[in-house]
């Protein structure tokens, strides 16, 4: 019997938190909300056995997001996690952390919107996270796991990404990932090589003095430093746009699905193709940067893109964006919390295979 | 001859943005003062928020971030955080520091946090154009408060020093002016008790500068100084308003009574 000791069973919310530390995050300012609350819980007992190990809990978020602000530009690796309404609430300073280009890593557990909606699972946070979701001219790369082991993968590596590229990366999860628990291991990471942080203030000792700022009173100065920061964003395009992909290679209908609905639609393509029906997944693991190319090369054999998503339809833009009226898409959401069974993905599934006779 | 004056080292070869008469270049010429005495040019670091105060950069020669309006209390506290032995103070005006960041100010304050917060006070907003600020006096004519401040419009002058005072965490604040030369040295004598006291670890430390706005008061300077000596002071009193600076241990003392 082979022997897992190097896994634990822990839920999704502690994973991101252990997976932070073991990824050398030291400092997490965060707010209480439900349902992440178990990551600052965690965090707060955490981070005391951690050499330097900071956490505040903060007095809103705006204030959470602007310590991380501070924290990332004295050297440190930083995080801070929230809800939805939370997030709403951070956006200002993650317009700013992009400005200043400062590496910081955010959690957002969505919940069913808008206002403050209800505690339940969502994805309708999607356009906030992919389109910036504050202010400005800016992108910030989200990381959608669909999985505690992904949650624990990704984690990691976001805090490598962030600081590769001084830019946040955002966690895209949601509640459902955040309570449940599964076997999880911290062994997947392989640290990247980061760039020397030449931009930290900790005293001019021995360099010139520095400033950290988004100000950019000149006009030209300020076109110059978006881009600058469009340049970037075209390198983190080309490196890191990341998928998954599920019995694609004979697929007529392929259904896109990230995070927690991947994981339905998973269930509800492997009985598709018990039944007889070629239907693939592809996942978006980046939800920015968006994975347009695959897609758009499976247009040439797949008749129809079935999106399904907990929101009213928020991805479902950006794969008519990458397919540019090469195939059909169908839509399928069920918003404001609803977690629907692979069985009832699967009905609408067959419902459009055979309407559009895929069936041959 | 005897040099008995000289340009700070810490003041960048820049010519400041601020109007004539405003007490902002002042404050910044004292800072770099008392950074340059206290042989903490390599281990300082300044948070400006948003306003006429974000400028700051360009004047002082030191490690400086820039906040979001109403930010600095928090930015500053990650910060120190992260690097406790380093002297780190915010730079903020009266709308940043009291109305739109009151909650950073007052939960900064009542964490202990170790920085310096350096509040200048003109009781307007300056660089937006002379609107109504929190601190802006009953009565007082402004952009957004054509007919003058009103009570039972807008409310009555925050006296957020004051509220700060009263929080454990705070251990030393005092209100000074620019309005004389004494009063100026009055304002580098604070500032550096706040800045040895933030270095010492005793906990968090505010200097509230009353300071001209001869442009937005529509006042000239020497007129503006006037209207400090004389209106202001009466709203916002001079002096310590709490220093347990040395009164530390004499707090655990009463404490062990």
């Amino acid at each position: 019997m082979s022997q897992k000791s190097n896994y634990k069973l822990m839920r999704g919310n502690t994973v991101v938190g252990e997976a932070a530390v073991q990824a050398g995050c030291t400092c997490y300012f965060g707010y209480p909300i439900t349902p992440q609350n178990q990551l600052p819980e965690y965090m707060s007992r955490r981070l005391t056995e951690v050499k330097d190990g900071i956490f505040i809990q903060s007095e809103s978020e705006l204030s959470a997001i602007n310590m991380v602000l501070g924290a990332s530009v004295a050297g440190a690796r930083v995080m801070t996690s929230s809800s939805s309404p939370g997030i709403s609430l951070k956006q200002e300073g993650i317009s700013f952390l992009c400005g200043c280009e400062l590496p910081a890593v955010i959690v957002n557990m969505v919940r069913g919107g808008p206002g403050l909606g209800n505690i339940s699972p969502a994805q309708s946070d999607y356009f906030q996270a992919t389109r910036g979701g504050g202010h400005g001219d800016y992108r910030v790369v989200v990381l959608a796991p669909a999985s505690c082991q992904e949650i624990a993968d990704l984690t990691m590596e976001a805090f490598d990404i962030a600081d590769y590229y001084r830019n946040p990366v955002l966690i895209l999860a949601d509640g459902m990932l955040g309570q449940m628990m599964e076997p999880v291991t911290f062994e997947n990471y392989t640290p990247r090589q980061i760039p020397e942080k030449d931009y930290v203030l900790d005293g001019a000792k021995g360099r010139p003095s520095r400033i950290n700022l988004s100000l950019i009173l000149n006009p030209q100065q300020m076109e110059d430093h978006n881009w600058k920061l469009m340049r970037k964003y075209k390198t983190i395009e080309r490196n890191e746009t990341r998928y998954e992909e599920f019995m694609m290679d004979d697929a007529k209908l392929a259904v896109v699905a990230y995070g927690t609905a991947a994981r339905i639609a998973k269930g509800a393509v492997k009985r598709a193709r018990s039944d007889g029906m070629k239907v693939g997944l592809i996942r978006p693991i980046t939800l920015w940067p968006f994975p347009s190319d695959i897609i758009r090369k499976r247009a040439s054999k797949t008749d129809l893109f079935f999106v399904f998503e907990m929101s009213a339809g928020q991805m479902v833009d950006d794969v008519r964006l990458a397919l540019e009226g090469r195939s059909e898409v169908y839509f399928h959401g069920r918003p404001g919390g609803i977690i629907p069974t692979p069985v009832e993905v699967l009905r609408i599934i067959s419902r459009q295979y055979y309407q559009k006779e895929l069936g041959e | 001859m005897k040099k008995v004056y000289a340009r700070p080292k810490l003041l960048k070869d820049a010519s400041m943005h601020y109007c004539p008469g405003c007490g902002h270049s002042i404050v910044t010429k004292l800072i770099a003062e008392i950074i340059e005495e206290m042989g903490l040019a390599d281990r300082s670091v300044c948070v400006p928020p948003a306003g006429c105060a974000v400028l700051t950069y360009n004047y002082l020669d030191i490690d400086t971030s820039e906040a979001a309006h109403g930010r600095a209390c928090a930015v500053a506290t990650g910060i120190k955080r992260v690097l406790p032995d380093r002297m780190v103070f915010t730079y903020q005006g009266d709308g940043d520091m009291a109305a739109i960041g009151t909650a950073e100010t007052i939960h900064a304050a009542n964490r202990g946090e170790r920085f310096t917060t350096i509040f200048i006070n003109n009781a307007v907003y300056g660089m937006t154009g002379g609107q109504m600020a929190p601190t802006t006096l009953v009565g007082q004519k402004t952009t957004t408060s054509p007919h003058g401040r009103s009570v039972q419009n807008e409310g009555a002058p925050i006296p957020i020093s004051e509220m700060i005072a009263i929080l454990d965490g705070a251990v030393y604040i005092e209100r000074t002016t620019v309005t004389s030369v004494s009063a100026v040295r009055n304002t580098k004598r604070a500032i550096k008790k706040a800045f040895t006291a933030q270095m010492d670890n005793l906990g968090f430390t505010l200097v509230e500068v009353l300071s001209p706005c001869p442009t937005n008061w529509k006042m000239n300077p020497l007129k503006s100084c006037q209207w400090i000596d004389e209106e202001m002071t009466q709203v916002y009193p001079l002096g310590v308003l709490k220093d347990e600076t040395s009164g530390a241990p004499d707090r655990e003392v009463a404490n062990a009574d």
